[in-house]
């Protein structure tokens, strides 16, 4: 912001930081990169009965370029996965991703040619959810997860 | 043997050309040479008495070891007289090459490249003879039987040229061309990862190439390496949003390998449970397609209906309705819970609620109304000879329902109708699934009543487990878990076809026993890759927008289309 370059890390930075990671946290636009079953739920923690709306990130963006929160929701297996790594460099900073799901975790049971073993392979990732699929209290649960690692980021940083 | 009227007329036609015919469990197959299957097929598709019309399955065995290593496996399907068949040709390795039969039936198109992609079998003339599930890039063929299960070939970018793609122009004069657009694959529309290349001329489309493969994950490669019960979760993950009909086909696919019968009280279960995810089914399309379409409201509504669905799964089988793997060979995994019959009876009270409230808010919608009716239209010669099935099917005025045409289980002791549509457009596809589910209420419902106390697994030590008491207390009950547990279940050596309606269709699985406990190769037959290739006949000619309500209504669901 220019600020930061000026103070470094002293009063006016910090406070900024919790001001900044606080909006930050509150109102994620995710870009759901829905592929597989893990939608079904996905679907379940978005609509009313879990509704994902009470930690701030229930909008989700079909634009890479809108959005800061990729979830990666399913399977990925080797052809899409270069089109994964496109969607998540066309984001820009700051930008998390939550590997939903075990598949996206760890290739969960498709332990194959076709499967890649977790999209840590190809991007970076920030919370992972066990469960083939997570409940949509374990979503939440990430969300908070998430919510928490943002608050102790520095502004710098991003 | 003699009793099939096909297998006799196929022998008296061809004498020369037929190298085997033999009946297993109910299942009439014909060897035949490899040379004769284009006129062999003809014939049957042509000659009055058979009018086999329906392409159902096309796919390949590899017997390694063997000469000749494989064989071509046809399942054919004559809605006429309801008869199946099912036509294997020995392709040897050295000339690993068949005619194709595409102009014959147009179906077996998407089939014969997959075949293609994963076993590497040639198709002579075939129009457009390319990899579909995997990439170009990829070397070998993943399903034969050399091929290393996890030998990935992991790539950077998709070297992907469109048959239909051809940007050059003709001279320097200013003209009018014709645009090409990419739909996906990261698509919001797409629920589901697809790429469609649609050649447009202004909004309307001359055009279309569908590229799936997406989701590939190797099903069929997995179920070889697991034992028969391991292959259950894997079912549940074909088409995830009605997994429990997925458990029921493999199981009962296994039962006849197996030739069990199971017990009433399993059979009324399984309709229960198979009709729940049915509903469940209908209530994502149209919930997805509608919020697709603007209308938020619907998805809400039904995606709350859902819940409760998935509630009452979750305290039958112990996981929400997405995989709850409850299904087993010779049974299910635990007997209805208590209460079970009076909360299904309250959930089907919100459902029909929800369903009534969706009707009032959709069905005469103008806006909704005007964006299906006529869209997506197919004639159901075309759709018959695509293979379509299920809601696709009827929409176009086709009476084809598996539990009608070839009742399994209980089907044929409750009173429920097959609603049929006449347009063959979105709108008759949108009638029809809400009909579906009122009916598939109306069956659960006389299912409660009729159901009938009892055991739930059948009492056969080569198939169920024994109760825990009797595994912790006596040294038969604890070998008879073990060898199932480490060994697996073990099916006489042959083949079986077994179909069941699904979500999107006829949804069959074929197996192959070679006598282990690992099935030799684990088919399914996906409704929705035969809905899939259709989708550029029903865009064809319509508006962009259109692609979302025709999408929508196909319903593809990746992990069943791709496997």
């Amino acid at each position: 912001m220019g600020l930061e370059t000026i103070f470094g890390e002293s009063f006016i930075t910090t406070k900024l930081n919790s001001v900044i990671n606080w909006a930050r946290k509150y109102s994620f636009f995710q870009y759901p990169f829905v592929t597989a079953c893990c939608g079904m739920e996905f679907m379940s923690t978005w609509s009313s009965h879990y509704d994902i709306a009470r930690f701030g990130a229930e909008f989700p963006r079909f634009s890479p370029r809108q959005a800061d929160l990729l979830m990666v929701v399913g399977t990925i297996n080797h052809k899409i996965a270069p089109i994964l790594r496109r969607v998540y460099e066309q984001m820009c900073e700051p930008k998390w991703v939550i590997a939903f799901g075990v598949c996206a975790s760890s290739g969960g049971f498709y332990q194959n040619y076709a499967v890649v073993q977790g999209i840590d392979q190809i991007i970076p990732v920030d919370v992972y959810i066990s469960g083939c699929p997570p409940r949509p209290e374990a979503v939440l649960d990430a969300i908070v997860k998430l919510q928490e690692k943002v608050t102790k980021e520095s502004i710098l940083s991003r | 043997m003699a009793d099939s009227v096909t297998l006799a007329k196929l022998k008296e036609k061809f004498p020369n050309d037929i190298l085997a015919i033999h009946s297993y469990r109910g299942d009439d197959t014909a060897t035949v040479r490899r040379e004769a299957i284009v006129d062999i097929c003809r014939f049957l598709r042509e000659e009055p008495g058979l009018a086999y019309n329906f392409m159902m399955d096309l796919t390949a065995v590899d017997y390694l070891g063997r000469d000749p290593r494989f064989e071509v496996v046809y399942h054919l399907y004559s809605l006429q007289h309801n008869h199946r068949v099912r036509l294997k040709a020995p392709v040897p390795e050295e000339d690993c090459s068949i005619d194709s039969i595409v102009s014959i039936w147009p179906a077996a198109n998407w089939f014969e490249r997959e075949v293609y992609d994963l076993y590497g079998i040639r198709f002579n003339h075939h129009p457009d003879l390319r990899r579909i599930l995997l990439y170009e890039q990829f070397e070998g063929h993943p399903l034969r039987k050399d091929y290393p299960k996890d030998k990935r070939q992991p790539i950077d970018r998709i070297l992907y040229q469109p048959k239909i793609y051809h940007p050059e122009s003709k001279s320097d004069d200013l003209e009018t061309r014709h645009l090409f657009l990419h739909m996906g694959p990261a698509h919001p529309a797409m629920h589901g990862i697809i790429h469609l290349i649609l050649e447009l001329d202004g909004e309307r489309i001359v055009n279309s190439e569908v590229e799936i493969g997406y989701l590939h994950r190797g099903f069929e490669k997995e179920c070889e390496n697991a034992t028969y019960t391991q292959c259950i979760p894997y079912t549940d993950r074909l088409n995830y949003v009605s997994p429990l009909i997925n458990n029921v086909g493999y199981i009962m696919t296994v039962e006849k390998l197996l030739g069990i019968e199971i017990t009433e009280r399993c059979k009324y279960i399984r309709v229960i449970m198979s009709e729940i995810s049915r509903i469940t089914d209908h209530l994502t399309c149209i919930a997805a397609n509608a919020m697709e379409l603007g209308a938020f409201t619907v998805f809400f509504y039904f995606i709350q209906a859902r819940e409760l669905l998935y509630k009452l799964i979750e305290e039958v089988g112990g996981g929400r309705g997405v995989t709850p793997s409850c299904g087993r060979i010779g049974g299910w995994s635990y007997d209805l819970p208590e209460g079970f019959e009076e909360k299904c009876r309250q959930v089907l009270q919100e459902v029909t609620k929800a369903i009534a409230e969706v009707d009032k808010l959709l069905s005469k919608n103008r806006i909704f109304y005007d964006r299906m009716r006529g869209t997506g239209y197919i004639s159901a010669e075309d759709a018959i000879s695509l293979a379509f099935t299920g809601p696709c099917l009827r929409s176009c005025g086709v009476y084809y329902d598996v539990r009608k045409a070839q009742p399994y289980l209980v089907y044929d002791r409750i009173d429920f109708e097959i609603p049929l549509g006449t347009e063959g457009d979105n709108y008759d596809r949108y009638l029809v699934r809400m009909e579906e589910m009122r009916q598939s209420i109306r069956i659960i419902e006389q299912a409660l009543e009729q159901i009938p106390p009892g055991p739930v697994n059948i009492d056969d030590p080569r198939v169920t487990l024994p109760p825990k008491e009797e595994v912790y207390s006596s040294i038969e009950g604890l070998m008879r878990h073990f060898k199932i547990i480490t060994e697996g279940i073990k099916p006489p050596p042959g083949e079986a076809y077994f179909p069941v309606e699904g979500g999107n269709g006829e949804l069959g699985f074929y197996i192959v026993s070679d006598g282990s406990g690992k099935p030799y190769k684990c088919r399914c037959r996906p409704p929705c890759f035969a809905l899939m290739q259709g989708l550029s006949k029903m865009i064809q000619g319509g508006l962009v927008a259109d692609v979302i309500a025709t999408f929508g209504m196909i319903n593809m669901i990746g992990g069943e289309n791709d496997r």
